[in-house]
């Protein structure tokens, strides 16, 4: 009964409202970052320039931060890559004792409250005296990534038409020539769109790295500290648009990726 | 000697043993692509949780302000404080408000994406939630510092349509009151139902879409009206569906910190209280033991989602 007699006035414009509501913020960020008022949150701006975003370019504290949140983002969604499609690969369409358990084991560092998580970590490190570093972030951000790309992968590999590995194997391909050419080239895509993920995800994320990352600033750790203590309003617009116009492309990206994936399922 | 000419098996190369056992023995096969996965989340995840429990039942060297590991209960009691408790009961009441919200909000929507969207409004529907879903925390917990301001959009808004004493007699309540919008637990409120509104739409889309049109057919044929079908037909079946939703909403406001810091006024939430411990304090035993409330009730939560089909809705 899709649309009978089409959507009442009243469920359309809820709908629509919702949209809205979901959207107006992001798009006053972008109006935020040309306004010239630089004291104050001003609505409406007094006038526009595009000065600060020249203001924003100089400043070698949001590169170094920009550097330091793409470093970690890559290689956690490497890790996240690696260890996700193995899970993936042994949990897609296997029945034993302890499935369930591993797969909410994979699950659980975005189910918890990231807060535990961090300070899991954090006390770990604490306890075996390990310092701060680039790699303690990595460890954090790689945990709570793997379960994007195995997502991804699982709802791929059950699409898989498990005759094509038979076939391989019949015609005398071995296993990895197998995986090498007849799953991988299917799985790709899937990879790829849970890899843009969890770049995504690592890349914004702060509540686990307040924890593991010490002196270190990564971008999210930047802008928190803007939020709490705003030193020059304007930069942080400028930042603002910046991360939303680098997360939006991932995000973007991925949904086009695995459309398939999403109609298959429904 | 022999007249037939035994012909030796050809050596099979290693990369073929190897992968003639890998397919015959799926147990080997198995346990080799689970080994690294289940070594990483078993020893880095498991075992610093596992630290953090044990943390829990640590005390603080009074004088020094080392952490002492002997067993002790200190944390536990120390919980069980009236300003402790209350902070407890503030989360999960303010978890409970937003994840009902949530689901108001989120209904409509999904409603309307489900069953009356179809082809290009439907994609760009879908992206239309999944983009701020995806998009910075920060950046969206920022446009609403933004919004909120006195000077800011909202109240030049109210101010345009000669509404402001709205907003006012809503800041002079005494609960969810304050100064502004931006220090008061209302806008912290706000801000927790816009950060994760999108978590419950996706599924309880999906949990509607999965009901047969034919089912909505027949409420309607047996003289059920549209309330009737709503609350007989629709809200039951996507039950699964707002489960597997309210986990996030549940579970996501229960644990965060940054946002009653930046948007509220100076009350407490659990993930402040644990950060504070953990951090200003310096207090990691107490921190551990109040970051297993968390976990206890999630833990409760997820087995009441669970009993509601959750699992197979996410």
């Amino acid at each position: 009964m899709r649309s009978e007699r089409g959507a009442g006035l009243g469920l359309k414009a809820a709908a629509w409202a919702v949209i809205a509501f979901l959207h107006i913020p992001l798009a006053l960020i972008v109006l935020y970052a040309f306004s010239a008022e630089d004291k104050s949150y001003v609505f409406p701006p007094p006038a526009l320039t595009t000065k600060w975003f020249a203001v924003a370019w100089q400043r070698e504290d949001v590169w170094a931060a920009i550097k330091l949140s793409f470093q970690v983002a890559s290689l956690s969604s490497v890790v996240a890559i690696v260890l996700g499609t193995l899970a993936a690969a042994a949990l897609a369409r296997t029945k034993f004792f302890g499935r369930d358990a591993i797969s909410l084991l994979l699950i659980l560092p975005i189910a918890l409250p990231g807060v535990i998580t961090g300070i899991a970590l954090r006390s770990a490190y604490g306890t075996l005296e390990i310092p701060f570093s680039f790699w303690t972030i990595v460890i954090g951000h790689a945990t709570f990534c793997v379960v994007v790309v195995y997502n991804n992968a699982v709802a791929r590999l059950r699409r898989l038409n498990p005759n094509l590995i038979e076939a391989s194997m019949d015609l005398g391909a071995d296993a990895f020539q197998t995986v090498r050419h007849v799953i991988l080239p299917q799985l790709g895509s899937a990879l790829l769109a849970g890899a843009l993920l969890a770049f995504a995800l690592s890349f914004d994320e702060v509540i686990v790295t307040t924890f593991t990352a010490g002196q270190q600033t990564t971008l999210p750790i930047w802008m928190l500290q803007e939020l709490i203590r705003p030193r020059q309003r304007p930069v942080t617009n400028v930042v603002a648009v910046v991360i939303i116009a680098l997360t939006f492309i991932p995000i973007l990206a991925a949904y086009y990726l695995t459309r398939a994936d999403e109609s298959a399922h429904r | 000697m022999s007249g037939v000419l035994a012909l030796p098996a050809p050596p099979q190369p290693l990369r073929r043993r190897i992968s003639d056992l890998l397919y015959t023995r799926r147990g080997v096969l198995l346990l080799a692509l689970l080994a690294p996965p289940l070594l990483w989340f078993g020893v880095i995840y498991l075992g610093s949780l596992f630290a953090l429990l044990a943390n829990a039942f640590f005390g603080l060297d009074d004088f020094t302000g080392q952490v002492v590991r002997e067993f002790t209960l200190k944390n536990f009691v120390e919980l069980m404080r009236p300003s402790n408790l209350d902070v407890v009961v503030r989360s999960v009441s303010m978890a409970i408000a937003v994840t009902l919200t949530c689901v108001a909000l989120a209904f409509p929507l999904a409603y309307y994406m489900a069953r009356h969207a179809s082809g290009a409004t439907k994609a760009m529907l879908y992206i239309a939630v999944m983009l701020p879903l995806w998009s910075s925390y920060l950046v969206r917990l920022y446009a609403w510092k933004l919004l909120l301001a006195k000077e800011g959009a909202i109240s030049w808004l109210a101010d345009q349509a000669h509404a402001h004493w709205i907003i006012d007699a809503l800041l002079s309540l005494p609960a969810i009151g304050g100064p502004s919008l931006s220090f008061s637990t209302l806008g912290t409120f706000i801000v927790f139902v816009y950060m994760w509104l999108p978590f419950m739409i996706l599924p309880v889309q999906a949990a509607i879409e999965r009901i047969p049109g034919s089912y909505i057919e027949a409420s309607g044929d047996l003289g059920a009206g549209t309330g009737m079908t709503f609350a007989k037909v629709i809200l039951p079946l996507a039950l699964p569906g707002i489960a597997a939703g309210s986990i996030f909403t549940f579970s996501l406001t229960l644990g965060d910190y940054i946002i009653p810091q930046v948007i509220g006024d100076s009350t407490n939430y659990i993930g402040q209280v644990v950060y504070k411990q953990q951090g200003v304090a310096g207090n990691v035993p107490f921190a551990a033991a109040f970051s297993l409330v968390p976990i206890v009730v999630v833990g409760v939560y997820l087995w009441f989602a669970k009993r509601l089909g959750a699992f197979d809705a996410l």
